[in-house]
């Protein structure tokens, strides 16, 4: 599962060969971030992303578990087992839970930026398929993790939002409201709701770590892909993880980490609602019932659909294509036929890149905000674009468009940046598409 | 063909929202939204500045004034709001002592719900440090029937409940004002019900309590700070802030410790992160800048 260059773990100490004949742990652990695992020398810092989501899980589980020997599942409890017991009377407990409500926004910063990563660089294309879809199932494990989380301190939005989300299911015909009930355990959420969200809510953040693993598993199958998209040819092409990406990784975390603790510490609430600070109350419905942020662009696209088109009325539209906004990922390493994965050398693709950006960002934007019409309507745009991107432009773009000429290799294409290094003081670095002739 | 069918089931969720889009628009110009009086007329909380903001806030900054605004709680806001999460113990917090807690605790106007240790049967019993506050009604029922059928919420929290934290508290306690006659004439039927009160502070305008702060000296204060309204208002404001928050000072002052520790890391981290490096960028490859080519290039250079 690696390059023939791979430096071959040899143990010396005879403890650690007695181990490696009978459980080849470390040999595991040597060839998967070790010195045993070569990576393109070329990463820039959009691929510390995925050790830094790693990060955030490890937070997340850790102070969860702690959180949970104190909370209190039931619906007269919750509330006050957050608020009182665990905010005021646990040892540290204020700073566990700001630290796990603050680490479920940054385990989503770092996600998104992780996965724009993989849509610039074309990290989803050959032979990297499984990679880009197990990373999908991650999100989508992540997501259903966080809503249950939100739903546990029993606050006003905790209520409305489970209200609202588990309402979705009523929007299909015939199974819908059935389904709702069965999954509530009720006809509106209570405390078997509760007690099952809690229950999986403990649940799912190991089997995100599971399926962490397999995503990890198939990539080390390749490699990590590059900044350039070339495939690694030969042993300049590489590093060995270990020391290099490791100290990258680590000053990298521990800058990120200090702007974690900042928002932990100074705007714990910055990123939260004031109406999960009231309990819930089945009988008074908030002003504006709104998702933690991480959820907004796909709120707006839900909010979006209010017209019956056809025989489908809006509100079954609005789930339908909240669902397959997402689900239409999946089908991204054969939407996008370009044989080149880096945007770098994809002038179209760059450019409808940065719109979809803009365009996620607005919806973002438009789902966290109160309705207006100006707004609805411009959510209604943005949706329209995040579709057509995907389903239309992305295939048409890549088969009309003609790519920049690629490096040769990844050495190659570092090798333009040093030369200038050592080429004679006046001389200006030489541009891009001249470096061929330097090798 | 699965790039077809993706690419008509693009255009159709597409249409979708296009067709939301025109309907919206058609509906936008048959039949405009109406502006509410509470679109032009609320405002924004009025500006407040308490020891315990920014990153070295803390509530031992100005414990007179949080033992002042608990004071205006006592004597003011009690009489109708709980403070259920809080306990008599943590007014330590603003510089109680333990003497003075077991009196405040057992002074308490309300007592706490108890048994009669020989019947067995319900009664009451005088609070302790460890109780929390004895709300003011037994329940929710009680509360409406003494208040116009509305629910005075526990303020335990309201800082962190409400956009605008303590400055919507002090706004709220001091903006009723009889309404503006400009609203009357844009929006008359907008007009404050009876048993409601104007204040432009509330989301919708007109809020169920009574002004609670009305005359200067409505409470007395110990440390001689004169009690107008509107420092009676900052001051229980500072107060619940306190109430929604007790850990704060701490938790500045750890979070300082922390973000100091992760940023000396970050620089060791960066530090050693270019000492593995530096070799890596320069010297490991023969088409870098220790190949012979470009040495000589450089060699060549130094000499003119």
């Amino acid at each position: 599962m690696s390059f023939s260059w791979a430096k071959p773990y040899e143990p010396k100490h005879p403890l650690m060969r007695w181990l490696d004949e009978r459980l080849p742990l470390p040999r595991i652990v040597y060839n998967a971030t070790g010195p045993g695992y070569p990576v393109p020398r070329n990463l820039n810092y959009f691929w510390n992303f995925g050790v830094l989501a790693g990060i955030f899980l490890t937070i997340q589980i850790v102070t969860g578990i702690v959180l949970a020997m104190h909370y209190v599942s039931t619906a007269d409890g919750a509330f006050n087992s957050v608020n009182q017991l665990i905010m005021r009377d646990v040892n540290a407990g204020w700073l566990l839970r700001y630290a796990h409500m603050n680490g479920a926004s940054f385990f989503f910063i770092v996600t998104y930026i992780h996965i724009f990563r993989g849509l610039y660089y074309g990290s989803y294309k050959a032979p990297r398929e499984l990679v880009w879809m197990l990373g999908l199932v991650i999100y989508l494990l992540m997501m259903a993790t966080a809503f249950m989380g939100y739903v546990l301190p029993w606050g006003q939005m905790s209520y409305w939002g489970a209200q609202v989300i588990t309402g979705f299911f009523s929007a299909f015909p015939v199974i819908g409201e059935p389904l709702r009930v069965w999954l509530l355990g009720g006809y509106a959420p209570d405390q078997a709701a509760l007690t099952r969200f809690f229950s999986l809510h403990y649940l799912l953040p190991f089997v995100i770590a599971g399926v962490v693993i397999l995503h990890i598993w198939a990539l080390h199958i390749p490699g990590s892909s590059n900044p350039t998209g070339v495939d690694v040819k030969d042993e300049r092409d590489t590093l060995p993880f270990h020391p290099f990406y490791t100290a990258k990784d680590g000053w990298f975390a521990a800058a990120v980490l200090l702007i974690y603790a900042v928002v932990t510490f100074y705007a714990p609430n910055y990123l939260g609602h004031p109406d999960n600070y009231i309990p819930a109350n089945p009988l008074a419905t908030p002003a504006h019932i709104v998702p933690e942020w991480y959820f907004w662009p796909f709120y707006a696209i839900l909010r979006s659909c209010t017209f019956n088109l056809f025989w489908i009325d809006a509100k079954l539209w609005g789930v339908l294509a909240m669902f397959s906004s997402i689900l239409l990922l999946f089908f991204l390493p054969w939407l996008d036929k370009s044989p080149v994965r880096s945007g770098a050398y994809r002038p179209v693709f760059k450019r409808f890149f940065w719109i979809l950006v803009v365009d996620v960002v607005v919806l973002g934007y438009i789902g966290g905000a109160p309705i207006s019409p100006f707004r609805t309507a411009l959510g209604q745009v943005a949706a329209a674009y995040y579709f057509l991107h995907f389903l239309v432009i992305l295939p048409l773009v890549s088969a009309f468009e003609t790519p920049d000429p690629l490096p040769n290799s990844i050495s190659e294409s570092v090798l333009h940046g040093e030369e200038a290094e050592a080429a004679p003081a006046g001389q200006s670095r030489p541009r891009r598409g001249s470096v061929a002739t330097a090798g | 063909m699965l790039r077809f069918i993706l690419g008509l089931i693009g255009g159709i969720f597409a249409l979708a929202m296009i067709g939301s889009l025109f309907s919206g628009l058609k509906t936008y110009f048959s039949n405009p939204p109406a502006q509410l009086a509470s679109d032009v007329f609320h405002k924004e909380p009025r500006e407040l500045h308490l020891a315990s903001d920014g990153p070295f806030g803390s509530f031992k900054h100005n414990q007179a004034q949080l033992q002042r605004g608990f004071q205006v709680y006592s004597e003011v806001c009690s009489a109708c709001h709980s403070l259920k999460l809080v306990s008599f113990r943590d007014l330590k917090g603003i510089g109680y002592n333990d003497a003075e807690i077991k009196k405040i605790a057992s002074d308490w106007k309300t007592q706490v719900a108890s048994i009669n240790p020989d019947t067995g049967e319900a009664s009451t019993r005088k609070a302790l440090p460890s109780d929390t506050f004895p709300p003011p009604f037994p329940n929710e029922v009680a509360a409406r029937a003494a208040n116009n059928n509305a629910l005075p919420p526990d303020l335990s929290l309201i800082t962190k409940a409400r956009e605008g934290g303590p400055a919507y508290v002090y706004s709220l306690l001091t903006g009723f004002q009889p309404q503006p006659a400009e609203l009357l004439k844009r929006f008359p039927e907008a007009k404050t019900p009876p048993n409601l009160h104007y204040n432009p502070y509330f989301a919708n305008l007109n809020i169920a309590m009574p002004p609670p702060l009305t005359t200067e000296g409505q409470v007395s204060y110990a440390d001689g700070t004169r009690p107008t309204v509107d420092q009676m208002a900052r001051d229980v404001a500072a107060f619940l802030a306190w109430t929604a928050e007790p850990n704060l000072g701490n938790r500045h002052a750890v979070g300082f410790a922390v973000s100091l520790f992760l940023l000396f890391t970050a620089v060791l981290a960066y530090l050693a992160y270019q000492q593995i490096w530096h070799d890596a960028k320069r010297a490991v490859r023969v088409t870098g800048a220790l190949d012979p080519k470009n040495q000589a290039k450089t060699k060549r250079a130094k000499a003119k």
